[in-house]
């Protein structure tokens, strides 16, 4: 057995056999036997005819992935009459005295070339689509004919690289997943995969001796097992199995809101620890990132991460959730959580230490840093701030004063900056005993049920003998979370909570009839809760 | 010539579907429509020129009317921008 990994994954895992596919190269000639007159008139014969497989495409992708993706094939046909494409298209003809085929190859990577030059990895995903329709021309003018995708048996596909137009066209009862060497998680054959729930591995260094071999590709860990061993096999069928169930409820609950019975309505986000997990926030159909964790961009090296490193994992976030909000919490360093760069002293006590807003606001400098990226972020999508560790009001006065300090040098600097919503965690008794004053600071606040029980009922989490008499269900800890909501709303804050409680179907009703306006839970857990909250009625007595 | 200012908060920017739309809704105008952003311009009409801007969410770009019915192709242009871009 043999795992090699891939760059970027999509969806689930695929099993099966691995099928190598390439792409047949058109036989092509420069200099044109018959002129440029009838040239011209060839390449305008191919355009009309790339036009009409364009259009059936788009039909078949209607059908299949909906009407915004579909518009994929439609920016294709416009590639075709755009102006500038035209014109390089002919002048190369016309003064070159070339073939109608290599003009479109020429132009083709000329325009191809100004995207990948692109900074932004988006626009750089662009150069693909027009590969795409300059090798459909291509193929249209020499007749090349492209070899099936599909044999006679499911099996998952490996190609250098598949174009949006191969992607909507292979079969999902004979296209089990595919690999590719090339490829990014932006381009539209990655947005027309997932759509399509076809489990793919991006950027994998693959041989021909992979052709007909068995394997296991593990969208999700972004991993290709080769000639995997039968306990493996045997895991792999289980997920798969845990998958398409969840997948069967995707497709049932998807857009759909979390709204219960009688009509009570609540937003449902998941939490993330990398911008890696972006991904399964999406699958997941969660609406929006409740709280992404900072840390692992300081625990990742043996350095405090750049502003410019920062700024690209929460830009990448704030960009791939569209414009659903990103609740980004600063660095909650310390605790368990430790970063040699810090020079934090041995505790005795860490949970009791110097860690959340105290260790941020102790190393401003560092601090201003992740602020500068969080706000250079904003500009990309609906992005909000919270501080963590909250006891006392001075804490989120300073760390807001940090925050436009920042701003305002962003501002001098010409840098576009966002709006950005402003909360805190509540994750101490003191911040609920004044979270009326706190509220009056901030737009929201966010539960951390997991410190609010270890400090409410003074249970150390790390501490193996205590932590069974850890009952999240306590009393006051439910009291602490009413209040917390009640303070809130009395000053216009909205309220959710995003520590594992939030996952506990057996609180859910708790907290619907409590109003608290949020719950983020881990990716996974988002739909199943979905399910679980759509069939409450609050109107029947508890 | 008519012009107008317009800071885009699409999250995606100006590519590929919001460009294809702007291409044709200008198209549709008697007016040339120029697009500028960051010192380099393109025409609304050409689908290539105007992704290869690359124009991002928070990016201010200057709008350009010019000819044909101008007072109607800059409202449908303002139009335009707020709902789509």
């Amino acid at each position: 057995m043999k795992a090699v990994n891939g760059t970027a994954g999509l969806n689930g895992i695929a099993i099966g056999p691995l099928r190598l596919w390439r792409r047949t190269n058109a036989h092509m000639v420069f200099a044109s036997d018959v002129g440029p007159e009838e040239e011209l008139r060839r390449f305008e014969a191919a355009r009309e005819q790339a036009e009409e497989q364009l259009t059936a495409l788009g039909d078949k992708a209607l059908e299949k992935v909906g009407q915004d993706n579909a518009a994929i094939f439609e920016i294709h046909r416009m590639l075709l009459e755009d102006e500038d494409y035209l014109e390089a298209v002919k002048s190369v003809i016309k003064n070159r005295g070339s073939t109608a085929e290599y003009a479109v190859t020429a132009a083709g990577e000329r325009f191809a070339a100004v995207f990948s030059a692109m900074e932004d990895v988006y626009m750089r995903a662009r150069s693909a689509d027009v590969k795409d329709v300059s090798s459909r021309m291509v193929d249209i003018l020499t007749g090349t004919a492209q070899g099936a995708l599909h044999g006679d048996e499911p099996a998952i596909l490996v190609a250098d690289d598949l174009s949006p137009s191969e992607t909507i066209q292979l079969d999902k009862s004979k296209v089990l997943g595919f690999i590719t060497r090339y490829g990014s998680s932006s381009s539209h054959t990655a947005i027309l995969a997932r759509t399509m729930n076809i489990p793919a591995l991006m950027g994998v260094d693959f041989d021909d001796s992979w052709d007909g071999r068995m394997a296991v590709l593990d969208g999700v860990h972004r991993q290709v097992y080769l000639d995997p061993d039968d306990q493996l096999l045997a895991q792999m069928e289980v997920r798969r199995w845990a998958d398409q169930e969840r997948q069967a409820l995707l497709l049932e609950l998807k857009g759909k809101p979390t709204r219960t019975l009688d009509g009570r309505e609540i937003r449902l986000c998941a939490n993330i620890g990398t911008d890696d997990d972006v991904e399964q926030v999406l699958r997941n159909d969660a609406q929006g990132i409740g709280l992404f964790r900072s840390e692992f961009l300081y625990l990742e090296e043996d350095h405090c991460p750049t502003e410019d490193r920062q700024f690209k994992a929460y830009k990448k976030a704030a960009r791939a959730m569209a414009g659903k909000k990103v609740v980004i919490r600063t660095m909650d360093i310390g605790a368990d959580k430790q970063a040699a760069y810090f020079h934090v002293e041995k505790e005795k006590n860490p949970a009791l230490g110097c860690r959340g807003i105290r260790c941020c606001l102790k190393h401003r400098d560092l601090f201003k840093g992740q602020l500068r990226a969080i706000l250079r972020a904003s500009a990309f999508g609906t992005v909000a701030v919270m501080f963590p560790m909250i006891i006392d009001i001075r804490e989120v006065r300073e760390a807001k004063a940090l925050l436009a300090e920042c701003r305002a040098e962003l501002e001098a600097e010409g840098t576009a900056v966002g709006p950005l919503e402003v909360g805190i965690m509540v994750e101490t008794p003191a911040a609920v005993m004044i979270a009326d004053e706190l509220a009056q600071e901030v737009e929201f606040f966010s539960i951390g049920t997991n410190d609010l029980a270890q400090y409410t009922l003074a249970i150390d989490r790390q501490n193996p003998q205590v932590v069974p008499l850890a009952d999240p269900h306590h009393p006051a800890v439910l009291r602490m979370i009413r209040e917390t909501v009640e303070a809130g709303h009395r000053h216009g804050c909205w309220v959710g909570i995003c520590g594992e409680l939030g996952a506990d179907q057996t609180l859910s009703e708790t907290f619907l009839r409590m109003g608290l306006d949020e719950l983020s839970v881990a990716p996974a857990d988002v739909l199943p809760l979905r399910q679980y909250i759509r069939g409450l009625n609050l109107r029947e007595e508890p | 010539m008519k012009c107008f200012t317009y800071t885009v908060t699409n999250p995606v920017g100006i590519h590929a579907r919001p460009a294809g739309l702007l291409v044709k809704a200008a198209k549709a105008l008697d007016s040339a429509v120029t697009v500028e952003c960051g010192g380099k311009s393109a025409s609304a009409g050409k689908l290539i020129a105007l992704m290869a801007l690359g124009i991002k969410a928070g990016d201010t770009v200057s709008v350009t009317v010019e000819g044909g019915d101008e007072e109607a192709g800059f409202q449908a242009m303002k139009q335009f921008f707020q709902t789509h871009l």
